[in-house]
C-alpha cells in the first residue's frame, strides 16, 4: 500500500509489528552508517531482545552487535566515550529499570557534554533503548517507565513511541542525530501492528500527532496509554462524547503547541501516562496548559497515572495498579461534568497476553 | 640544548609555577569562581605519562585537571580564561576548572564524578581499536575513584574486549580527608585489583618522573601492540588541600610532618638531583624556566581578565544543537 504524506514522496507501507519496526530501523541505520553499533546484555542471544536485535545480529555479527558484561554503569560510560570518538552506539536494556544503574553517564555526561565543554566541541550522541516490562507480575523493579526521569534533564531527547511507525521513525531520528536520546518502549506494545514505511523515514522529535480527532475533551497520552485513550474515546463516542487523543511521541522536546491547540478547542484536559503523577509527564503537560492557556480550561485537569506505590505482583493488585481505558473513561466523564460517573469496564489492550514475559 | 630528561623537568616546573601563581590569585582576588583542585606536588605523574603520548592519543582527566591538561599540551591562556569564566575559555565559561578540554592536543575532557571518565576512556579506546589505528585512550583518576563500582566494571570490560586504554591511578593516599587505610583493606592494592580483573598492571614511584615516563612507555607499547588495557599505579602526594588554594595540615586529618616529608620528596627537586651530573647547569636552567613560567602565567591572567564574560543572552547555547542541525 502506498500513502502520500503530502509534502514528501510516496512511501511504501507494510503492516509490521512494533518489534519488527524497531528491528527494521536498527538494520537500516546500521546499513546506512557503519558507525552504528548495538550494545547490550544478550543482544546477540537467541531471543535478540524480543526480536528487535536479532536481524541486526544475523546481518552484522558480533563485531557490531556486541554482547557486554552485566555492567550498566560502565557500558553507558563506554557508549559515551565511543560516541565522543565518532561512533553511534545504540545501548539496549531489556528492562528499563536497569537504566538507573546508567544514570551517571547519561545524566552527568551524555546530557551535559556539549554544553559543559562550551557548545562547540561536539556532543555524546548515545542512543539508549529501555523496555518497560509492565504486567505479568513483573513487580516493583521490572515494571517502571523512567521517561519522565530522563525527561527532566536538558541535553537529552526522550521518546515514548506508541505505534510501529513511530517506533521505527523515532529510532531512525535518534541514530542519525547528534543528540543523546532515550527511547522508552512498553513491552506490551511489541506485538501491536501498524502501517510502517519501508524506507528509512525519520520521525522528528517534538512533533506530536492527533491520534484521533474530537471536540469535547483532549486526552494527551504517551506510549501505551495512547492506545488505551483511543479505546476510551471509542466507548465515549457511543455516549455522545467526542474525545481528541494527542500522542506526544516524544516527551522531550514536548510539542506544547499541539497540546495547547487541542485544549484550546476542547476546553478539557485529561493526561494519561504509564508512570506516576508526581513530578511526571502528566504534571508537565498540565503545567504547560496552565501556564500558556489557563483561560481555555472549562474544568480542572485530570491525571490518569499509577497509584502512588511501587508496582505489586499479585494479579488483582496489579490490575488495580495499572490504569487502562476504563480509568481514562472515568476521567473524561468527570471533566465533562456529565451525570454519569462511569461506563462498563473495558479490557486492557494487554488482555490475552500469554506469559512469561 | 636540552635533553629529553630536562624537557620533563621544564614541563614540571612550568606546571608548578602556573598552579602556585593561580593559587595566589585564587585566594587573594576571589575572582576565579570555580571549584579548583591543584596538582601541586604531583606533577610527575601527568608529565611522565603524557610526555609519552602523541596528540592522537586521547586523555580524560578527573577533577584535578590542570596538570594533565598542560602536560598534554593544552592551551594555557584558554585554561586561565576558563578559570576566570570568560567566553574565550576552553569551555566558553560553561565548564570551569573541572570541565576543561583541548581537542587539538588530545585532551578529550575531564569530569567531576569519581570514576566516570574511566568508563568513558574505555569507550574511546574501544572506538580507536575498531578503527584499526594504534591510538590509545588514557584516563587519570585517584585512589578514591578505584572504590567506585565503575572502576571494577571498566577493568572487566576493557580486559574482556582487549581495549587499548591506560588507566593511570594517581594514588595520593587521601580521598579529600579520608585516608586510604580507612577505605581499602590492608594487604590489597589497586594494581592487584586490576591484575585480578585480567588487566596488566605496574606500579611506579609517582614522584620519579623518569620512572613514570618509562612505565608509561611500556604501557603504551602494550596497548599499541593490541594486548589490551594496562593500569599504572603511581604513588604520589597532594601538598595542598583537596579543593582550593590553601594548606590544610591544621585540619588534623594529616600532620605537617607528613606533608613536609613529601615536600622533601618533591618530584622536581628529585629529578633535578638526578640529572645534575649530566646537566651541570640544571639549577640555572630551572631558575630560568621558573622566571619564564612566572611571566607566562601572569601574562595569561592579565589577558584573561581583559576578556569579556559570556553574553547572558547565550545562556542556553549548547544545551542542544540549533534546531535544524
Amino acid at each position: 500500500m502506498t500513502v502520500n504524506r503530502g509534502v514528501e514522496r510516496e512511501l511504501d507501507m507494510r503492516t509490521l509489528t512494533y518489534w519488527q519496526a524497531i528491528s527494521e530501523a536498527t538494520v537500516q541505520c546500521m546499513q546506512a552508517d557503519e558507525r552504528v553499533l548495538v550494545v547490550g546484555e544478550g543482544v546477540d542471544d537467541f531471543r535478540g531482545t524480543y526480536g528487535t536485535t536479532k536481524e541486526a545480529f544475523a546481518r552484522f555479527g558480533p563485531d557490531r552487535v556486541v554482547d557486554v558484561p552485566n555492567s550498566e554503569n560502565a557500558t553507558a560510560g563506554l557508549a559515551v566515550g565511543a560516541a565522543v570518538a565518532g561512533m553511534r552506539p545504540l545501548v539496549v536494556h531489556t528492562r528499563a529499570d536497569f537504566m538507573f544503574l546508567a544514570m551517571d553517564a547519561l545524566v552527568n555526561l551524555a546530557a551535559k557534554w556539549r554544553y559543559m565543554y562550551g557548545g562547540d566541541k561536539g556532543g555524546a550522541p548515545v542512543v539508549m533503548r529501555g523496555v518497560v516490562g509492565r504486567g505479568w507480575g513483573q513487580g516493583a523493579t521490572h515494571s517502571q517507565s523512567p521517561h519522565a526521569t530522563f525527561g527532566h534533564y536538558a541535553g537529552l531527547h526522550v521518546a515514548t513511541p506508541a505505534t510501529p511507525a513511530d517506533a521505527k521513525g523515532l529510532l531512525i531520528t535518534a541514530l542519525t542525530s547528534d543528540t543523546p536520546t532515550i527511547l522508552i518502549e512498553n513491552r506490551t506494545l511489541y506485538p501491536l501492528t501498524g502501517e510502517v514505511p519501508e524506507e528509512m523515514t525519520p520521525v522528528p522529535f517534538g512533533v506530536g500527532r492527533v491520534a484521533r480527532a474530537g471536540t469535547d475533551v483532549t486526552v494527551v497520552a504517551a506510549s501505551l496509554m495512547v492506545h488505551e485513550a483511543e479505546r476510551a474515546a471509542e466507548q465515549l463516542s457511543a455516549q455522545g462524547i467526542s474525545v481528541e487523543v494527542v500522542d506526544v511521541r516524544s516527551i522531550r522536546p514536548l510539542d506544547d503547541t499541539i497540546i495547547c491547540e487541542s485544549v484550546a478547542k476542547t476546553g478539557r484536559l485529561v493526561v494519561a501516562d504509564t508512570s506516576w503523577a508526581r513530578y511526571g509527564f502528566a504534571a508537565e503537560v498540565a503545567a504547560v496548559v496552565a501556564e500558556r492557556i489557563p483561560e481555555a480550561l472549562r474544568s480542572p485537569v485530570r491525571r490518569v497515572t499509577l497509584p502512588d506505590c511501587p508496582a505489586p505482583v499479585s494479579w488483582p493488585l496489579e490490575e488495580a495498579f495499572n490504569p487502562s481505558a476504563t480509568e481514562i473513561v472515568k476521567a473524561c466523564l468527570a471533566v465533562c461534568d456529565t451525570t454519569r460517573s462511569e461506563l462498563p469496564a473495558l479490557e486492557t489492550v494487554t488482555a490475552g497476553f500469554q506469559g512469561p514475559y | 640544548m636540552t635533553s629529553d630528561r630536562t624537557r620533563l623537568i621544564r614541563e614540571m616546573v612550568r606546571i608548578r609555577v602556573v598552579e602556585e601563581v593561580l593559587a595566589d590569585y585564587y585566594r587573594d582576588e576571589q575572582e576565579m569562581r570555580t571549584a579548583i583542585h591543584f596538582s601541586i606536588g604531583q606533577e610527575a605523574t601527568a608529565v611522565g605519562v603524557l610526555s609519552a603520548t602523541t596528540p592522537r592519543d586521547w586523555v580524560y582527566a578527573a577533577h584535578r585537571t590542570h596538570a594533565p591538561y598542560l602536560a598534554k599540551g593544552g592551551d594555557l591562556r584558554a585554561l586561565v580564561a576558563e578559570l576566570y569564566g570568560r567566553q574565550d575559555g576552553c569551555s566558553h565559561g560553561r565548564g570551569g576548572s573541572i570541565h576543561v578540554i583541548d581537542q587539538s592536543v588530545g585532551f578529550a575532557g575531564s569530569g567531576a564524578i569519581l570514576g566516570e571518565m574511566i568508563s568513558v576512556a574505555v569507550g574511546t579506546g574501544w572506538a580507536f581499536a575498531r578503527s584499526g589505528e594504534s591510538r590509545v585512550a588514557l584516563t587519570f583518576f585517584g585512589d578514591g575513584a578505584t572504590e567506585e563500582g565503575v572502576f571494577a566494571e571498566s577493568l572487566n570490560i576493557a580486559a574482556v574486549q582487549r581495549i587499548p586504554v591506560v588507566f593511570v591511578c594517581e594514588n595520593n593516599l587521601y580521598s579529600i580527608s579520608s585516608p586510604l587505610t580507612a577505605r581499602q583493606p590492608a594487604g590489597t592494592s589497586i594494581r592487584g585489583r586490576a591484575e585480578a580483573a585480567g588487566v596488566r598492571a605496574a606500579a611506579a614511584d609517582g614522584n620519579d618522573v623518569f620512572a613514570v615516563r618509562e612505565a608509561a612507555e611500556a604501557a603504551l607499547r602494550h596497548c599499541r601492540a593490541g594486548n589490551g588495557p594496562y593500569l599504572l599505579e603511581l604513588a604520589t602526594y597532594r601538598w595542598r588541600e583537596h579543593v582550593g588554594p590553601g594548606w590544610d595540615h591544621h585540619h588534623g586529618y594529616r600532620s605537617k610532618q607528613e606533608i613536609d616529608s613529601w615536600i622533601g620528596r618533591c618530584p622536581i627537586q628529585r629529578a633535578v638531583a638526578e640529572v645534575r651530573a649530566e646537566e651541570p647547569g640544571i639549577d640555572d636552567l630551572v631558575r630560568q624556566w621558573q622566571a619564564e613560567s612566572q611571566e607566562e602565567i601572569h601574562a595569561a591572567v592579565a589577558y584573561a581578565k581583559e576578556l569579556p564574560f559570556p553574553d547572558v543572552a547565550g545562556l542556553l547555547d549548547g544545551a542542544y544543537l540549533p534546531v535544524g542541525r
